[in-house]
């Protein structure tokens, strides 16, 4: 059975580190508050003014996770961004015990309502519609509200003829909300298949981590597929895999630059240059 | 044991009948096709064209063994890339003959291995979904046993969706879901009951149209008990489903997945 993985971490047999590693890294997304801050990659201490609007590390240059917020505020031209949905909330479907409070608190902690904010904007006054997932809310899982926003973001690019651009970062299927998260996965791609039929374009930059249900959806179907460096990407959980194969796994597997490798990936485009990269393509679909 | 754990386990018996059994009981002239055209055979799936009754259709499913030599070859029912993609090129030859596909599911899931990574697990499924959504000819899903997670749903986009009465779906395995929501893999029961996978609960979700009962004294020992009932089942739906014009079919197959969700607006 795929266990769709919440943790990423090192693969190096050592439990306690595991545990501490995977401690950290649920922190990794939000860089905390507090003057300094520490890189996970090159483990570099950071003075925090240091680290710009583009969340990168000033040392190894590692891409830090960021929020819809500033991916929308180095992506969209100014003023350009108009959100969708901003309302909807998940309910409970499975009756999943505490999932109410397990949801309050990813909206006290990440400030939005769910895992990914959707709409409309401008990239250097071309339009497209746009949906940006949050690891910090629940891992970026797509439960109903995150397949919903993004069929209906789908469903209006479709509606008034506009290319899709759509950054991943999940850790799968919302497990709380049991077999309609599933379902998503099929929402989501009946609606790309109308965008894909009337002839749209769709783009997909893949962030850390893009992995689960959401890789097996919407993130591998891209007429053009950007990822940013380094970030993971897979279907099935690092952890599940070495379950089933006891065998260590390969240095750099399921890396954006393993997927490139093995011809998943158009374009590993380093986020400095992602807006105007996007730009470029977005200006060729419209001659 | 609680209810749904007994239905797991009994959906999970290796004396379980698989899906050439199925194929075979259900339909005749059946012919088994091979490959995705791209990289292999993949084992874990199987398909091929048949006749069910006097209609020419193809028929697809995930295959498990009975024994150890069985299941080496169909990597115990769980597909590496290629078994998707296999049954995307049956799919695309059903739609270009215009002939409806029937998909037999079992599976605990797609398999989790380095290769079927390298190769593009997330991919294949990805493909599925959307390409099946859009396949312009009938699709009947059957759930004849396990039902897990994406494996299962990238042969499950289908106009009616079907299952027998010991048969799952679910996002993930019980023991999967207490391990990593309660990281206390003894609460698996608490987890079957809560995860709502059986028949029955599906079918008030909308996520199964129709349940096939099984007979007392087990599937394996009398399979016509529950193959007459998916029978009379295809005489009624085949018909209905070929009489749709293609925008007909496609728009209520959209339908059918985009009412999936539960959330709040105010």
């Amino acid at each position: 059975m795929n266990l769709f993985k919440k943790n990423y971490f090192s693969l190096d047999g050592n439990e306690d580190k595991r545990k501490s590693d995977r401690r950290r890294k649920r922190n990794e997304p939000s860089i905390p508050d507090g003057m300094w801050i520490k890189c996970n990659t090159c483990k570099s201490i950071i003075y925090k003014k240091e680290v710009t609007e583009y969340k990168l590390c000033p040392s190894c240059g590692a891409h830090f996770r960021m929020s819809p917020e500033e991916r929308i505020n180095i992506t969209c031209d100014e003023g350009s961004f108009i959100e969708f949905d901003s309302n909807m909330k998940p309910k409970n479907p499975m009756r999943y015990p505490g999932y109410n409070e397990v949801i309050e608190k990813a909206q006290k902690k990440s400030g939005i309502s769910e895992a990914v904010v959707t709409g409309h904007g401008k990239i250097d006054g071309y339009e497209a519609v746009f949906a940006v997932m949050d690891s910090h809310f629940m891992m970026g899982s797509m439960g109903s509200v995150v397949g919903e926003k993004v069929t209906r973001a789908v469903e209006y690019a479709t509606g008034y003829r506009l290319p899709l651009i759509i950054f991943t970062t999940s850790g799968g299927a919302r497990m709380q909300e049991g077999i309609m998260s599933l379902m998503q996965m099929a929402k989501v791609s009946s609606a790309l298949a109308r965008h894909n039929e009337a002839g749209l374009l769709y783009i997909t930059v893949l962030t850390d981590p893009t992995t689960g249900g959401v890789t097996a959806s919407f993130a591998m179907l891209g007429d053009i597929i950007l990822s940013e460096p380094k970030a993971l990407i897979g279907f099935a959980g690092q952890r599940v895999i070495q379950a089933t194969i006891h065998q260590k796994l390969p240095e750099g597997f399921q890396r954006a630059e393993f997927q490139l490798e093995h011809g998943f990936v158009d374009r590993i485009v380093p986020r400095t240059k992602l807006r105007d990269e996007l730009a470029v393509i977005l200006k060729l679909h419209s001659m | 044991m609680n209810e749904t754990m007994k239905k797991v386990a009994v959906a999970r018996k290796i004396e379980r009948p698989n899906t050439i059994e199925f194929i075979e009981a259900l339909f005749d002239d059946f012919l088994e096709f091979h490959g995705d055209r791209l990289y292999a055979d993949d084992g874990a799936v199987v398909g091929g064209i048949a006749c069910f009754e006097d209609i020419p259709v193809t028929v697809i499913g995930i295959q498990k063994g009975h024994n150890l030599d069985e299941n080496v070859k169909c990597n115990f029912g769980q597909p590496e890339p290629e078994g998707y993609r296999k049954a995307l090129r049956l799919m695309k030859q059903a739609e270009k003959f215009r002939r409806p596909v029937i998909t037999f599911i079992n599976t605990a899931g797609a398999y989790p291995g380095i290769e079927a990574e390298e190769r593009g697990q997330g991919e294949a499924i990805a493909r599925n979904l959307m390409e099946m959504s859009n396949l312009k000819t009938p699709i009947i899903s059957i759930f004849t046993g396990e039902g897990g997670s994406g494996g299962a749903l990238a042969l499950a986009v289908a106009d009616t969706v079907w299952m027998l009465e010991n048969g799952m779906f679910s996002v993930l395995s019980p023991e999967g879901f207490a391990s990593i929501l309660w990281r206390d893999s003894s609460r698996v029961e608490e987890a079957a009951a809560l995860m709502k996978m059986t028949a029955r609960d599906l079918m008030k979700d909308h996520i199964v149209d129709k349940i096939f009962y099984e007979p007392k004294e087990g599937i394996e020992n009398n399979l016509e008990f529950t193959t007459e009932q998916i029978k009379s089942a295809l005489r009624e739906t085949l018909p209905e489903l070929r009489s749709l014009s293609t925008e007909g079919l496609l728009g209520r197959r959209y339908k059918r997945f985009r009412q999936y969700g539960e959330f709040t607006e105010n």
